[in-house]
């Protein structure tokens, strides 16, 4: 089997954002940069089905600039055995990324593709859904399970949806997303780090897979959020629950 | 001409009170940009839904009942949404950004060759879109470049829409043949619990590291989740410290909630938290160190020790429910 990941460089989940004065985009400097948390569990859950099957194939794609190698090479640190980096200096929107990712899904012929839910920077969750739609697959998202039959033909998928749990099933080749109790990623490893290094990272110019990035979703402006109002700070849980009561009238 | 179309969710013969809330940003769109609301209901056997929504200040209803729509799937129900989009010549689509809006309607904007905006909180008088990016830290302004604009709202985005004048006419759409699906629905294992669904309680209590171990969750937290008919939510670090399981956790990697009342106990306040919970209406945060971060964003503070704060906070509320 082979299974194509997709991952996306964003700012560290735990990174104080702030926007730019002039609203054009956030505030880089010292800002680390990690795989997106959700991209994580994708591929974690990726090197599972590996290891599970024994013979599958671990692809990585991400989509940016020449930086994004950083990830892509602790991708392969966590055991994924190839990677392709789309280099590109502008922000794409999601209906771009997955034309992207589908012409990599063309050129590759995955069984499988396995991405993130969501990236915690656009926060869009449309990324998986729209390849899906474009390849005509099938999808499951928000997978919190991933069972393969017997002869890796079939999937079946536990999926977090509200008040409950689902469980779909499809024949491959399909789409996954993963949310966060799927798995708990691992770190890559001194050994995995070293043989990274020797990994093939294959970069591809945006315009020679010819999608036109043009965006369906234009960003005009970033702007924080306005600012809650200043709280008070009350003496005893008797005032607490009173202020909850008369005040804010919600006990 | 111009059409607002607002997808209807229901589940177990009940119409979504989420579902309500895509109306209003329908016939908030509709103001802004034109065109009548028509509400679109899927399913089999759903005639009761579709005149129930009728009554909500739409102009229309559209009413999908075939056997293929019986159980959701993903790819059927965004090529039915695109079937009768089209058909309509519908130039907005909206549903409610709940986990099944989340799944379909991208596939369904991909083929309407559509822009879509996520998680939308506004519409705003220029034309423009509002939605939260960076787990609401940041705002973006967006437009959609395409003929067709198709937007998840955040179900606390608008208030849910009111019965209004004369119920709409419903008109019975067919399901042309090629509709099939790639997808089987296996189960549904609904969560038993009597508590309400992190996403749509108007109370969540959260606990965090403060609470030192998950017995303390059950005995000192669970006893006010429950005087106050509240869910119960957790830290990321209550989470990896392993006192409660990963579906309860708020914040930028866990669920975004934004409650009538949030209550955070023990929870120091770390930014990815926040993320998760600065939109409720009213926080109160309950933590023995002064200078937690928690306090940037709370309304009510009280500076206490958890372990004696929380059950007397339980007793309080218990008398005043008493009376």
């Amino acid at each position: 089997m082979k299974i194509l990941v997709p991952i996306k460089r964003v700012p560290d989940p735990q990174t104080n954002i702030s926007v730019k004065a002039d609203g054009t985009g956030i505030v880089t400097d010292n800002v680390k940069f990690v795989i997106n948390p959700f991209c994580e569990i994708a591929l974690e859950e990726a090197l599972r089905i590996k290891e599970q099957q024994g013979g599958a194939e671990v692809v990585l794609v991400s989509i940016g600039q020449k930086v994004t190698q950083e990830q892509l090479r602790t991708g392969l640190a966590m055991g994924a055995d190839r990677a392709i980096l789309v280099l590109s200096d502008d922000e794409l929107d999601a209906a771009t990324t997955a034309a992207l990712l589908a012409k990599l899904v063309d050129q590759e012929k995955p069984e499988l593709v396995l991405a993130g839910k969501q990236a915690i920077d656009d926060d869009a969750n449309q990324t998986g859904q729209i390849l899906a739609a474009m390849l005509d697959w099938p999808q499951a998202t928000f997978a919190s399970k991933v069972e393969f039959s017997g002869d890796k033909k079939d999937v079946t998928v536990t999926r977090e949806v509200d008040g409950g749990l689902e469980t779909v099933a499809f024949t491959l080749p399909g789409v996954i997303t993963t949310d966060l109790r799927l798995n708990e990623p691992r770190y890559a490893s001194l050994p995995g780090i070293m043989k990274a290094r020797k990994k093939e990272l294959k970069e591809i110019p945006l315009a020679e897979l010819g999608v036109d990035p043009k965006p369906r979703v234009k960003t005009h402006k970033l702007s924080p959020p306005p600012k809650r109002a200043a709280g008070r700070k009350v003496e005893t849980v008797q005032e607490l629950v009173n202020l909850l009561h008369t005040e804010a009238k919600l006990i | 001409m111009a059409k607002v179309l607002v997808y209807i969710e229901h589940a177990h013969g009940k119409l979504l009170k989420s579902s309500l809330v895509a109306v209003s940003a329908g016939l908030a769109a509709s103001k802004k940009n034109g065109g009548d609301v028509a509400a679109l209901v899927l399913g089999a056997g759903v005639d009761a839904i579709a005149s129930e929504v009728a009554g909500y200040g739409v102009k229309q209803v559209l009413s999908v009942d075939d056997a293929r729509l019986k159980d959701y799937v993903a790819d059927v129900y965004a090529k039915a949404v695109a079937v009768v989009a089209k058909a309509q010549g519908a130039t907005t689509v909206v549903a409610a950004a709940t986990a099944q809006g989340k799944d379909f309607l991208p596939r369904a904007a991909q083929l309407l060759d559509a822009g879509m905006a996520s998680d939308v909180t506004a519409f705003n008088e220029d034309g423009t879109i509002t939605r939260p990016t960076y787990a609401g830290n940041v705002l973006a302004t967006v437009t959609v470049e395409a003929p067709v604009s198709v937007v998840s709202v955040r179900t606390t985005a608008y208030e849910p829409a009111q019965k209004a004048g004369a119920a709409a006419g419903v008109e019975k759409v067919a399901l042309p043949p090629e509709v099939t699906s790639k997808m089987r629905f296996v189960s549904f294992a609904e969560t038993k619990s009597d508590r309400p669904a992190l996403g749509d309680a108007s109370i969540v209590v959260s606990g965090g590291r403060g609470l030192k171990s998950g017995e303390n969750f059950t005995t000192y937290l669970e006893p006010l989740v429950d005087v106050l008919g509240a869910a119960m939510g957790a830290s990321r670090a209550a989470v990896d410290a392993g006192f409660v399981p990963n579906d309860l956790q708020v914040g930028q990697t866990g669920k975004v909630v934004a409650p009538q009342l949030y209550i955070a106990v023990g929870i120091s306040g770390a930014i990815q938290h926040l993320a998760g919970m600065k939109d409720s209406k009213v926080i109160v945060a309950v933590n023995k160190d002064p200078d937690a971060p928690i306090y940037s964003v709370a309304d009510y503070g009280l500076v206490a020790d958890l372990f004696k704060a929380v059950p007397e906070m339980t007793d309080e509320v218990q008398k005043l429910k008493a009376s």
